[in-house]
C-alpha cells in the first residue's frame, strides 16, 4: 500500500470522524463503524500522529481486530504515520447508541434493528415481557425467536410466521 | 498483600474462569446437537474468551509484564485460578448445560455488583460482560427446564449432571485475603454475599424443571483460587497451550 505524503493537511477531529465514517462494519457493511458506536474518541497529536479510541461491541467480537486494521489503513491513506488505537471498556457499548437513521439502514439491509433497551431485555430467567419483533421484510409482528445466538455475536435468529422468512435481529444490548 | 497484588489475583480468577469455560465450550464446535445449538455454544465460548482477554490483559498490565496471551499460554495448571467447576469435561449435553447454568448464575450476580465498583477497567469489563452472561444464563436455564421437564431420559441425565457437579458449587463462593483487601476498598465484590441470590436462581429454575436440588451434606471441593485443580485441567491446558509452547512466538 502506498503511504502518501499529506494529500491535504488534516487539522480538525471532525475531518477524522468523517474519514472513519466511510469505514463499513466488516460484518454488517450496511453501517459504518462510527454509526455502530465503536469509535469513541479521536485525538490529533501532531501532523503525523493520531489516537483513536475504540470499544468492543461484544467482548469476543472477532471483527474488532479487522476494524483496528481498517482504521489504520484508512488514516495512513490520509497521511498519518503514527496511528495509536486504544481499546477502552467504559462506558460499555450499547445498542442505544445506534441512531434512528442507523437502525433504518439495518432494516433496509434485512436485519431487524434493536429496540430501545429496557430492563425487560436484561431479565436472565423466566418470561420476558418485551414487545414482539417486527419482521424487517413484511412488518408482521407474528414472529418467533429461533435462537438467541446467530451468525455474529450481535445478532439473534428469528422466523417470520407471516412471510415465512427467517431473519436476523440485531440484539438489544 | 498489596492492593495491586490482590487486584492481579482477582483478575486472574475472573479471566481464568472465562478462559477455561470458554475453551470447554469451544470443544463443542461442530458437535452441537443441532445447528442452532452449535452456533449458540460457539457464541458463548467466544464471549467468554473475549472476557478472558479483557481480564487477563488487565492482569498483565497490572504486573507490567507480558500480555493476555502470556498468561493464558505460559502458566501451568497450579498457576491457574479458576474454580474447578469450569474445567469439568463436557460430558453429555445435560452436563454442559448444568455446568454453564451454575457458572453463569454466579457470573451474572458477580458482574452486576462488580459493575458498581471503583476500578474503571474492571467495572467497565464487568458492565460489558454482564449483558453477555445474561444471555448465557437465559439460554442455559431455558435448556435446564426443557431437559428436566422433557423425556424420562433427558430428566434423568440432567438430574445426574446436577448430582455430578454439585460438589463444585460451594467453591464458587470461596474467598481469601485478596478478596478482603479489595472488598474494603470497593474494588471487588464479596462473593459470599451473592450466595442467597444464587440459590434463589438455582431453586427457581430447578423447580420449573421438575428437578431435585442435590443434597448439600456431601463432600465439597475447594481450592481453585489457590491453584488446586482436578486432573482435567492439565489435559485441557495440554491441548489449549500446545501450539504456542511448541512454536514460541509464532505468528499466523
Amino acid at each position: 500500500m502506498k503511504i502518501s505524503s499529506h494529500p491535504h493537511i488534516i487539522t480538525s477531529t471532525h475531518q477524522i470522524w468523517d474519514i472513519l465514517q466511510t469505514i463499513p462494519d466488516p460484518e454488517v457493511p450496511a453501517i459504518s463503524i462510527v454509526e455502530l458506536g465503536v469509535v469513541r474518541n479521536v485525538e490529533i497529536k501532531d501532523a503525523d500522529s493520531v489516537k483513536v479510541q475504540i470499544t468492543p461491541t461484544y467482548s469476543g467480537c472477532p471483527a474488532l481486530k479487522t476494524m483496528e486494521e481498517d482504521v489504520k489503513e484508512k488514516l495512513r491513506e490520509h497521511g498519518f504515520i503514527n496511528i495509536e488505537i486504544e481499546t477502552i471498556y467504559k462506558p460499555a457499548w450499547t445498542t442505544d447508541w445506534l441512531s434512528e437513521s442507523t437502525k433504518q439502514k439495518l432494516k433496509d439491509y434485512g436485519i431487524a434493528p434493536p429496540q430501545k433497551l429496557t430492563i425487560e431485555h436484561l431479565i436472565p430467567i423466566g418470561k420476558k415481557n418485551t414487545e414482539p419483533l417486527a419482521c424487517p421484510f413484511c412488518e408482521s409482528k407474528n414472529t418467533a425467536l429461533t435462537s438467541q445466538f446467530g451468525s455474529t455475536a450481535c445478532k439473534a435468529l428469528y422466523f417470520c410466521n407471516n412471510c415465512h422468512q427467517p431473519f436476523e435481529h440485531f440484539k438489544c444490548h | 498483600m498489596t492492593e495491586q497484588d490482590a487486584l492481579f489475583e482477582y483478575c486472574l480468577r475472573l479471566g481464568d474462569n472465562s478462559l477455561v469455560l470458554g475453551h470447554r465450550l469451544s470443544e463443542w464446535c461442530g458437535h452441537g446437537p443441532i445447528l442452532e445449538e452449535d452456533i449458540a455454544l460457539a457464541n458463548m465460548s467466544l464471549d467468554l474468551i473475549g472476557q478472558a482477554r479483557g481480564f487477563l490483559g488487565y492482569a498483565a498490565k497490572l504486573k507490567g509484564a507480558g500480555s493476555d496471551d502470556d498468561l493464558a499460554f505460559k502458566r501451568d495448571a497450579r498457576q491457574f485460578r479458576n474454580c474447578m467447576l469450569v474445567e469439568q469435561p463436557n460430558g453429555d449435553f445435560a452436563m454442559t448445560m448444568v455446568r454453564s447454568f451454575f457458572y453463569s448464575a454466579l457470573a451474572y450476580l458477580h458482574f452486576k455488583s462488580l459493575a458498581k465498583t471503583k476500578d474503571a477497567t474492571i467495572s467497565g469489563l464487568a458492565e460489558k460482560s454482564l449483558k453477555e452472561v445474561t444471555y448465557h444464563l437465559r439460554h442455559c436455564s431455558d435448556w435446564i427446564i426443557r431437559l428436566g421437564d422433557g423425556t424420562d431420559e433427558s430428566h434423568e441425565r440432567t438430574q445426574n449432571a446436577l448430582e455430578e457437579l454439585w460438589n463444585y458449587t460451594n467453591e464458587l463462593f470461596e474467598t481469601d485475603e485478596a478478596d478482603q483487601t479489595l472488598v474494603s476498598q470497593n474494588l471487588a465484590v464479596d462473593l459470599k454475599t451473592l450466595r442467597k441470590e444464587w440459590d434463589d436462581i438455582i431453586n427457581k429454575v430447578l423447580e420449573d424443571a421438575t428437578l431435585k436440588r442435590p443434597d448439600d451434606s456431601r463432600f465439597m471441593s475447594k481450592g481453585g483460587i489457590k491453584g488446586i485443580h482436578t486432573e482435567h485441567l492439565g489435559f485441557l491446558l495440554a491441548e489449549m497451550q500446545f501450539l504456542p509452547r511448541a512454536y514460541p512466538d509464532t505468528k499466523w
